[in-house]
C-alpha cells in the first residue's frame, strides 16, 4: 500500500514516533529510536520521498507539513536527551557521595601563641590612638636597666636574687628587667613629643611556678609632651582597659612607688567578665615620669612630662582568659596555643 | 610590717572592735600595700587557774605524771592531767578548758588519759604561741602577775591581739614603725594622731666617748653622722618579759629573747630607730665608729666569724671591732642573762654604706632594712629615752648618768613649690590652703610667697627631695580618685614599622599553614650552644638552674625540646615554631665603669654602652616532626620531613616580599646530606632541613626531624620598600617536556637555572616533574624530565618556536653539565 501524503498521515507518523521517543529510558534506545524515526526508512522520510511526486503546486505545502513535524520529533529527541542526561548526571554524582564530616585533614592546625598575640592587640589599641610601638635587645647595659631609670647604684633591685646578670658582672650587661630600657632608648633616639609602646620579654630570677615565671613579658606605655598630666595616664589607661575587658571596664590608682615615676600608682582594673563575678584586679603600676629619667635622655623636665605604664602580660592573659596555670604558658604544649589558634 | 591593732592604737585612735582588714581597707587609700592579717588563731575559754594539789603518779613508760587538783572559777575545781612538774601547789596557771583552741589548730576537749579524765590542760609558754619556752608550764607568777582565778587569760597575756601586714615600699621607711603608720592611718582616716616620739623626752647622758673616724666615707657622707648612747644600771636580766610586750613582738613577727633585748626590738618596732644594747661591762674604752681594714674579722652575734671588707662599718672599742655597725652587732659585748649595766646605742648611718655590708655579707636584719631605707635623725635620743624607760620600768635598772650625744650638722633641705605646679602634674585644680594643709598634714615646715611654698620636709621623709614628691604628697593624701581622666592626643602615628609588620606576616602565614607558635626560655646548657651555632654562647653569672647557665645562640634546640614535651604527652605530629632574640657577643668592649643617671651621657659614651651590648638577632625558627598529614579515609599519611621545612621558609620569605633560593650544604647540626643554605640575593639567611638523627636521638625524638631557622634581621634587609608588578603574558602558551640524562651530582635547582638561562625570554615557568635513576639508566646518572611553558608576550609561539628554544636549554645544559637529551 502506498502511503498518502496529508497532514493526517504526517501527523500520525509524527505521533508514532513522538511515542517511542517518550518511552526511551536510556541513551543506547533513544539512539536506536532515532535511527528509526529520522533515518531513510522512517515514515517521516517516507513521507518526505512523495513530496518530488507532487504536483508543483502542493510541494511547498507538503513541505512545510513534513519540515514541522521533523522539528517536533528533534526538539523531542533533544528534550528527552537532556532529561536523560540529567539522571545520568545525578546518578553519576551519587556514586559520588562520600560523608564529608569523616573529611580528612590536609594540613596540621596552625596557632600562634597567645601571649604574642595579647601582645600583637594591645599594640593594635595604642596604634589606633596614635602611638608607635618600640623594641628593643633583651640583654641590655645596666645603665639602660637601671641608673637612667632613676635606680641609684646601690638600689636592692640591683643586686642578683632580682636580676640576672651576664659573666663577668664586671661587664655591666644583665637580661632586662622590665622593658622600660626601650623607653629610655625611645626618649633618647625619638623626637618629641612622643607616645610609644614597648611590648617585650623580660627577666627576673623567680622560681616557675603556678604564677611566677623568670621569663615572662610586659607591655610599657610612655607618653613624653608639653601640658601632660596624671590625667592623660588616667584617661589613655580607661581606654585601654574598656578596649580589653569591654565598655564596662574602668580602672583605679591606688598610691605607691617606682623610682621611675613620682607620683607612682599601682593600677587596678574593675574586670566585668572574671570568672566568679566582677572585681577589681590588680593589673600593673603607673605614674607621671621622674624627671630624673627625662634628664636622663636630655630632655628639660621644667618643659616636658610623661606618663609611664607597664602591665605584666602573663597575667593579663591569666584574669582575661582564664588561663589557671603559668606552667601552661611556659611549657611549649602545643595544645596550649591550638586551643586560641589565631585569636585571643 | 606587721601592726599589731593595740599597738596602732595607742598612737592613733581606731574605732572600737577594728579588725585588720578595716585597718588595711585604710592604709591601702595611702600607698600601703595589702599583706594579709595575723593572730586570731587562739579561741577560749582559758582561763587563770589555781592549782590547789595535786599527785605524782609514776607511770609504766617511765614518766611521772601529775594528777592535779585545778580552780578554774571560784568554787570549780577540775581534775588535770599534766607532765610537766615545774610547779607548785598554789601556783597560778593557765588553763585551756574544753572547747579551746591553741595556734597550730590544736583544739583542747575533756580526755581520757593516764588513767584519768583531764578536764583541761595547764600551758605552756609555747603552746600559747608566746615564746619557745617549753620547759614547763607557764607560771603566772615568773611573768609579775597574780589575777584572780578564773580571769580570761586570753585577755591578761594580750593572746587575743590581731595584727595587720602591709607592705612598705622602700622610700617609706619610716611606715617601719608602729609610728610610721599610726600617722599614715591618721591621713587616711583623720582620726587623730599622737606621735610617740612626744611622749618620751631625749636624756643625755655623759663622760661617754664617742668618734667618728670615717676616712673612706661612700659618695663623700659620712658612715655616721649621729651616734647617741645612754647608760641603764642595775637591771635584772632575767626579769621576765611582760606577756604584752612578748605577744606584741610574736605579732610582729620577732621572736621574744630577754627583757634587754626585747626591749631594743620593741622600741625599733614603736619608733622605727634600730637599736643595740652592750653589756657596759664588757666594754674597754668608749667607742670609735671607723671602716674595717682589709683581712680584719669580726665575730658577730650569730656566732660566725666574718671577714671585713674596707667598705664595712665597724663599731669598735679599745678591744677592736665590736659590731658591724647598722647590721649586727659583736658577740664580745652582747648583753646577756648575766649583764648588770647597759649601754644604749641610738645611732645613725649612712644607708648606702649599710645596704652594701648588709649584702656583701649576706645578712639583711631588721636593722639594716630600716636603715638602707632611711631612719628619722631626730628620733635616736628619744628612742634611747624609750629604751631606757622601758628598762627601767620593767628590769628595774636606774639611768647612770653616762651617755653621749655625738652629732653631726644634716644638710638643711628646702624645696620650692609652685602652687600651680601641683595641678600642672596631676590634672586636679587643689586650691592653695589645700595643698597647704596637706603638706603641713605630713609635717611639712611651710614658708609661703607669692605663688610658691618654700617647703622643709620632715625629718622623718628622706624621701622628699623634689617638687614632684611634693606632689605625689599632695595627690595621694587628697585621692587618686579626684583625678579626672582625659585623653591625650599624640601625634599622628604611622602605624607599625615594615619591620613589626614583617614579624606579624610571617608569623600568621606560618600558622596558617599549620605551624604553632611556642616561646622557649632561652636558658641552654654548654652543650645545646653547640648544637647549631658554632658562635661563642654568653653565660649567665646566676643561672635559675645549673644545667642551663647559658644564653641561647639558636633556637633549634629549645624547640627540640619542646616537641620532646609535646611527645612525652602524647602529641606525636608536632610542628612548633619559635620567633626570637638569640645571643651572640657583642661588636665592641665591655664597659667598665657606666655614666651618671640622670645626664644624658654624651655620643661617644652612648656609643661604647650600645656596642658593649651583645648582638642579638631576631630569629624565626621550626621543627617538624611526626605525620604532617595524617591518614584518613580515603589519604594516606605524608610525613614530614624537609619539604616543610622549604614551606615554612617560603611563607617567611613571602611575608618579606623576597625570593630565596636553597643551596645544598653542610650544616652543624643537620643531616650530613639533607641540608641547605638558604639565601635571598646571594646572602645566607639561614638554613633548613632535617636534623642530624644522633641529635634527635640526644632529645628522645624520632629518627627524622626537620628544621629550620632564619635569621629574620638578615632577611629584611633585603626587604623591597615597595613590590613593583611584573608583566603579564596573555597570549596562547605552548608546553614541552624536556627529559635530560645528567651525572647524579647536578642539583636540580642548578639545571633549572640553567634551562632558564638557555631557553631565554620566552620560557615562562619551568618545573622538575621527574628524577628517575635505575634501570636503563647509566650508573651514576639520573634522568630528569622538566615540565617546559613557553609562551610570548606579543603573539601566539608556534611549537617550532618552542621546540627552538628548548633546543638552546639542552645546548647550555649540555655545555655547563654534560647533560644529553633523552629520547
Amino acid at each position: 500500500m502506498s502511503e498518502q501524503l496529508t497532514a493526517e498521515t504526517v501527523s500520525q507518523a509524527l505521533a508514532s514516533s513522538l511515542a517511542l521517543v517518550q518511552k526511551a529510558d536510556n541513551f543506547q534506545d533513544l539512539k536506536a529510536i532515532k535511527a528509526s524515526a529520522v533515518g531513510e526508512e522512517s515514515p517521516l522520510s517516507k513521507l518526505n520521498a512523495l513530496i518530488k511526486s507532487l504536483p508543483n503546486d502542493q510541494k511547498a505545502e507538503a513541505g512545510r507539513l513534513v519540515g514541522a513535524a521533523r522539528a517536533e520529533l528533534n526538539a523531542a529527541f533533544a528534550t528527552k536527551e537532556s532529561e536523560l542526561q540529567a539522571v545520568a548526571d545525578a546518578e553519576a554524582l551519587e556514586l559520588e557521595r562520600v560523608d564529608i564530616t569523616a573529611y580528612p585533614r590536609v594540613a596540621p592546625k596552625g596557632a600562634r601563641h597567645p601571649l604574642s598575640l595579647l601582645m600583637d592587640s594591645i599594640s593594635d589599641v595604642f596604634i589606633g590612638m596614635g602611638w608607635e610601638i618600640a623594641d628593643g635587645p633583651e640583654l641590655e647595659n645596666e645603665w639602660f636597666n637601671f641608673d637612667a631609670l632613676n635606680f641609684h647604684p646601690d638600689h636592692p633591685a640591683r643586686a642578683m636574687q632580682d636580676t640576672f646578670f651576664v659573666a663577668p658582672v664586671e661587664n655591666h650587661l644583665l637580661l632586662r628587667t622590665h622593658t622600660s630600657p626601650v623607653q629610655v632608648r625611645s626618649l633618647l633616639e625619638r623626637e618629641l613629643p612622643l607616645y610609644v609602646l614597648c611590648p617585650g620579654r623580660v627577666f627576673r630570677t623567680d622560681e616557675l611556678d603556678a604564677t611566677h615565671t623568670p621569663v615572662f613579658h610586659q607591655v610599657e606605655g610612655l607618653a613624653v609632651d608639653k601640658g601632660l598630666t596624671m590625667s592623660d595616664l588616667k584617661g589613655t589607661l580607661e581606654h585601654f582597659a574598656r578596649v580589653m575587658f569591654g565598655p564596662e571596664a574602668k580602672i583605679r590608682l591606688r598610691p605607691s612607688f617606682f623610682p621611675f615615676t613620682e607620683p607612682s600608682a599601682e593600677l587596678d582594673v574593675w574586670h566585668p567578665g572574671a570568672k566568679g563575678g566582677a572585681r577589681w584586679v590588680e593589673w600593673g603600676g603607673c605614674g607621671m615620669v621622674n624627671p630624673n629619667v627625662l634628664l636622663a635622655a636630655g630632655i628639660d623636665p621644667e618643659v616636658y612630662t610623661g606618663f609611664a605604664f607597664g602591665m605584666g602580660i602573663e597575667r593579663t592573659l591569666m584574669f582575661r582568659n582564664g588561663v589557671r596555670d603559668m606552667h601552661d604558658m611556659v611549657e611549649a604544649d602545643a595544645r596550649f596555643s591550638q586551643q586560641f589558634g589565631s585569636v585571643i | 610590717m606587721r601592726v599589731p591593732l593595740s599597738w596602732l592604737a595607742e598612737f592613733v585612735e581606731l574605732p572600737q572592735n577594728s579588725t585588720p582588714d578595716d585597718v588595711m581597707a585604710q592604709l591601702v587609700k595611702v600607698g600601703l600595700e595589702e599583706e594579709g592579717s595575723h593572730g586570731g588563731d587562739i579561741r577560749g575559754p582559758i582561763v587563770v587557774g589555781k592549782v590547789l594539789e595535786f599527785v605524782e603518779e609514776p607511770q609504766s613508760n617511765g614518766k611521772t605524771i601529775r594528777w592535779c587538783q585545778v580552780e578554774v572559777a571560784p568554787g570549780v575545781v577540775n581534775g588535770v592531767v599534766c607532765g610537766a612538774r615545774n610547779f607548785f601547789e598554789g601556783d597560778k596557771v593557765v588553763v585551756t578548758l574544753p572547747g579551746a583552741a591553741l595556734p597550730g589548730g590544736f583544739e583542747i576537749a575533756a580526755r581520757k588519759t593516764y588513767g584519768h579524765v583531764s578536764d583541761g590542760m595547764i600551758a605552756s609558754s609555747r603552746e600559747l604561741g608566746l615564746s619557745d619556752d617549753h620547759e614547763g608550764i607557764l607560771r603566772l607568777s615568773t611573768l609579775g602577775l597574780d589575777p584572780e582565778v578564773g580571769n580570761d587569760a586570753l585577755e591578761l597575756l594580750g593572746l587575743n591581739e590581731s595584727a595587720a601586714e602591709v607592705n612598705v615600699t622602700p622610700d617609706r621607711g619610716y611606715c617601719l614603725s608602729i609610728r610610721g603608720i599610726a600617722r599614715e592611718y591618721s591621713h587616711a582616716s583623720g582620726a587623730k594622731f599622737t606621735d610617740p616620739a612626744t611622749k618620751v623626752s631625749a636624756k643625755a647622758g655623759s663622760g661617754f666617748s664617742v668618734q667618728v673616724q670615717d676616712d673612706a666615707p661612700i659618695h663623700g657622707v659620712p658612715g655616721s653622722s649621729i651616734f647617741t648612747t645612754l647608760g641603764v644600771s642595775g637591771i635584772d636580766a632575767n626579769a621576765p618579759v611582760p606577756s604584752w610586750m612578748a605577744n606584741r613582738l610574736k605579732l610582729a613577727g620577732m621572736r621574744s629573747i630577754s627583757i634587754a633585748v626585747d626591749i631594743t626590738n620593741y622600741v625599733m618596732l614603736e619608733l622605727g630607730q634600730p637599736i643595740h644594747a652592750y653589756d657596759q661591762d664588757r666594754l674597754v674604752g668608749g667607742i670609735t665608729v671607723r671602716r674595717a681594714v682589709a683581712g680584719e674579722q669580726l665575730q658577730t652575734l650569730d656566732e660566725k666569724v666574718r671577714t671585713l671588707h674596707p667598705e664595712d662599718l665597724l663599731i669598735c672599742d679599745d678591744s677592736g671591732p665590736i659590731g658591724l655597725a647598722g647590721v649586727m652587732g659583736g658577740a664580745s659585748s652582747e648583753v646577756s642573762s648575766t649583764t648588770k649595766n647597759v649601754l644604749i646605742e641610738a645611732a645613725l648611718f649612712d644607708p648606702i654604706s649599710i645596704a652594701r655590708t648588709a649584702r656583701r655579707h649576706k645578712l639583711p636584719s631588721e636593722a639594716s632594712k630600716r636603715f638602707e631605707r632611711g631612719v628619722d635623725p631626730e628620733v635616736g635620743p628619744i628612742a634611747a629615752a624609750r629604751v631606757a624607760q622601758l628598762l627601767i620600768e620593767l628590769a628595774g635598772g636606774q639611768l647612770n648618768g653616762v651617755g653621749s650625744s655625738y652629732r653631726t650638722d644634716l644638710p638643711k633641705i628646702e624645696i620650692e613649690l609652685p602652687f600651680a605646679f601641683a595641678s600642672e602634674l596631676v590634672g586636679v585644680d587643689y586650691a592653695n590652703q589645700q595643698i597647704l594643709d596637706l603638706l603641713h598634714q605630713i609635717g611639712c615646715e611651710l614658708r609661703v610667697h607669692d605663688d610658691a611654698v618654700t617647703v622643709t620636709p620632715p625629718s622623718w621623709r628622706p624621701d622628699i627631695r623634689h617638687k614632684t614628691d611634693l606632689v605625689e604628697e599632695v595627690a595621694r593624701l587628697a585621692g587618686y580618685h579626684l583625678i579626672p581622666s582625659r585623653i591625650p592626643v599624640a601625634p599622628p602615628g604611622r602605624g607599625l614599622t615594615p619591620r613589626q609588620q614583617f614579624r606579624r606576616r610571617a608569623l600568621a602565614g606560618l600558622a596558617g599553614a599549620g605551624f604553632t607558635e611556642v616561646l622557649n626560655y632561652p636558658f641552654y646548657s654548654e652543650q645545646q650552644n653547640l648544637e647549631f651555632s658554632q658562635s661563642p654562647a654568653l653565660r649567665l653569672e646566676n643561672p635559675m638552674q645549673g644545667d642551663s647557665p647559658e644564653l641561647r645562640n639558636s633556637l633549634i634546640p629549645g624547640l627540640l625540646q619542646a616537641a620532646a614535651r609535646n611527645l612525652s604527652r602524647g602529641t606525636t605530629d608536632v610542628a612548633l615554631i619559635e620567633e626570637g632574640s638569640v645571643f651572640l657577643p657583642a661588636l665592641g668592649n665591655a664597659t667598665t665603669s657606666l655614666p651618671v643617671g640622670n645626664v644624658r651621657p654624651n655620643p661617644e659614651q652612648l656609643a661604647e654602652l650600645n656596642a658593649s651590648i651583645p648582638v642579638q638577632p631576631r630569629h624565626l625558627a621550626g621543627v617538624v616532626l611526626g605525620d604532617w598529614i595524617p591518614q584518613a579515609p580515603g589519604q594516606q599519611a605524608v610525613q614530614s620531613g624537609y619539604p616543610q621545612a622549604i614551606l615554612a621558609v617560603e611563607q617567611i620569605t613571602r611575608a618579606a616580599g623576597v625570593q630565596f633560593e636553597i643551596r645544598q650544604a653542610t650544616v652543624l647540626g643537620f643531616h650530613s646530606g639533607r641540608a641547605a643554605e638558604v639565601l635571598v640575593e646571594g646572602e645566607v639567611v639561614g638554613h633548613l632541613g632535617e636534623v642530624a638523627p644522633a641529635l634527635t636521638a640526644e632529645y628522645h625524638l624520632p629518627r627524622k626531624v626537620a628544621a629550620f631557622k632564619i635569621n629574620l634581621d638578615a632577611l629584611f634587609a633585603h626587604a623591597p620598600e615597595v613590590l613593583q608588578a611584573g608583566e603579564l603574558r596573555v597570549m596562547p602558551a605552548a608546553t614541552q617536556d624536556l627529559s635530560l640524562l645528567v651525572s647524579l651530582d647536578v642539583p636540580a635547582a642548578d639545571l633549572i637555572a640553567v634551562i632558564r638561562e638557555g631557553a631565554g625570554d620566552i620560557l615562562e615557568d619551568v618545573s622538575l616533574v621527574d628524577d628517575y635513576r635505575g634501570d636503563n639508566v647509566p650508573a651514576g646518572s639520573k634522568s630528569v624530565t622538566f615540565s617546559l611553558r613557553f609562551r610570548a608576550a606579543d603573539r601566539t609561539l608556534t611549537q617550532a618556536e618552542a621546540t627552538l628554544s628548548k633546543d638552546a636549554a639542552v645546548a647550555l645544559a649540555s655545555q655547563k653539565f654534560g647533560a644529553t637529551l633523552r629520547a
